[in-house]
């Protein structure tokens, strides 16, 4: 990818970065992100369905879905690619309706996420599935945030410089998944 | 008869997870970097190339190529004429898995209990273990861990005898395309056909852990892989499922005998880290 076709976004992301994104947009993103995946998200909404507090604020937060390897000696994380999105899906509406302003995973995404990312302004990123190895070099620190207990689950913080992604579902709603498919299909 | 004591087969089991996850097959990786060439996407390639760096940086460092580490399936081609001492040999093979996980910084990903519970075991036992009786006095262990993302995508279809080859190609094609970006491609697709249900679907793993490039002995099956990887990299799915004519870098296809009324057929994919390791003792 030629330098000149890079976005470099920060994160959190503000309302107009999320407007200039387009799917199929290649970016790098750097500043401060948070993990979570199935556990994490149901306990998120249960605790939003209780009326509570969350342990973070989402908004205009980027969460990306990951449960990394364990963390060897002298490296900062294990190896932390993305994990399927669609398992989020139940969750992610809701999510969204709370301020979260991005997401990055990998996989297909439900209507009702896609619907949502076009009402309230957020936008879906796929990191490559399996690069673990490499996409953990672009992360320069991690910070436990809450439920611990969860072991690869729990939420951490992660400070980022020039993260690799792909922008699949822009704020217009446009499903990158589907035009790039499209576009190499020959049947 | 030849004795082989169970503690051997912990140590080995447990190098072959933590090689499995750090290195890559030579053959999948030169695959790969060969497809890079082929690939007509622009963004095809430069995924291709981040996957292909991914895994010479995980050989590099010892890291998990994937932190999808998977749960642990184990084949065990066992000579009639061993005899296991020491100790209970499916013991050792999870004791083997535990080490490997715990002490090579591998991902725990296996819950106790699948529906109500889902509490983490923190070793990734149990393995899932398939061991065979064959004959000879040697012990070949393959260790095969196997993420979610792609085995989420399988899928098993009883087919009836009168779908014939239309039907098999339909399913397998069709199995992945719908999966998508989800099992992330370009992936290997194995296919058991025929047996009966439980059978398919073991064959369909079991063709996972053949090389790259091997094809099935029969002519008529090894040509049924052929036109199935062709007609599966017409999907347009791509590299990542964002686009592009490498959606598979393998179809193996593993058949048995079946009933006279039945044709099942099972799809198992596994993402382009489709990992394996493999000694003989």
């Amino acid at each position: 990818m030629s330098e000149a076709t890079i976005k470099y976004i920060k994160a959190p992301l503000s309302a107009e970065t999320v407007k200039e994104l387009r799917a199929g947009d290649v970016v790098r993103i750097s500043g401060y992100i948070y993990t979570a995946r199935d556990a994490a998200h149901k306990r998120l909404t249960e605790a939003l369905a209780r009326g509570e507090e969350l342990p973070l604020d989402l908004k205009d937060n980027v969460i990306y879905y990951v449960g990394p390897s364990p963390t060897k000696p002298g490296e900062v994380v294990g190896s932390a690619g993305p994990t399927t999105s669609g398992r989020m899906d139940k969750y992610t509406p809701t999510m969204i309706q709370q301020g979260m302003r991005g997401m990055i995973g990998k996989g297909l995404r439900s209507q009702e996420v896609i619907d949502a990312c076009k009402e309230y302004g957020a936008v879906y990123f796929a990191a490559v599935g399996g690069a673990a190895a490499v996409i953990a070099q672009s992360i320069k620190g991690e910070e436990m945030i809450a439920y611990e207990d969860l072991g690869p689950e729990a939420i951490r913080r992660y400070e980022v410089e020039d993260f690799p992604a792909i922008v699949v579902i822009d704020a217009e709603g446009n499903d990158f998944y589907k035009v790039g498919i499209a576009k190499y299909s020959k049947e | 008869m030849r004795e082989i004591n169970v503690s051997e087969v912990t140590k080995v089991v447990s190098q072959l997870c933590k090689d499995s996850c750090y290195y890559l097959p030579e053959e999948l990786l030169a695959k790969l970097k060969a497809s890079i060439d082929t690939e007509e996407s622009p963004l095809g390639k430069e995924i291709l190339t981040t996957i292909v760096e991914n895994a010479e940086l995980a050989r590099r460092k010892d890291v998990p190529i994937c932190q999808d580490t998977g749960l642990t399936v184990v084949f065990m081609d066992i000579g009639q004429d061993v005899h296991f001492v020491g100790g209970d040999l499916y013991t050792a093979i999870h004791a083997g898995v535990a080490d490997g996980y715990v002490n090579g910084y591998l991902r725990k990903s296996s819950v106790d209990d699948p529906l109500f519970i889902r509490k983490n075991t923190n070793d990734n036992t149990p393995a899932i273990i398939h061991t065979t009786i064959v004959p000879g006095d040697k012990v070949k262990i393959t260790v095969s861990p196997k993420g979610c993302g792609s085995e989420n995508m399988g899928a098993l279809k009883m087919l009836k005898p009168a779908d014939g080859v239309e039907g098999v190609i339909k399913f397998v094609v069709d199995t992945v395309r719908s999966a998508g970006p989800n099992p992330c491609p370009p992936v290997t697709v194995g296919v058991g056909i025929g047996g009966n249900m439980e059978k398919a679907a073991l064959l369909a793993k079991y063709s996972l852990s053949r090389k790259v490039g091997e094809h099935n002995p029969n002519p008529q099956y090894a040509e049924l892989e052929k036109t199935l990887l062709e007609l599966v990299n017409k999907t347009g799915v791509g590299p990542s499922g964002l686009g592009g004519s490498t959606t598979a870098v393998a179809v193996n296809i593993e058949y048995a005998p079946t009933h006279i009324g039945g044709m099942p057929v099972a799809v198992n994919l596994n993402c382009h880290a489709a990992r394996r390791a493999e000694a003989e003792i």
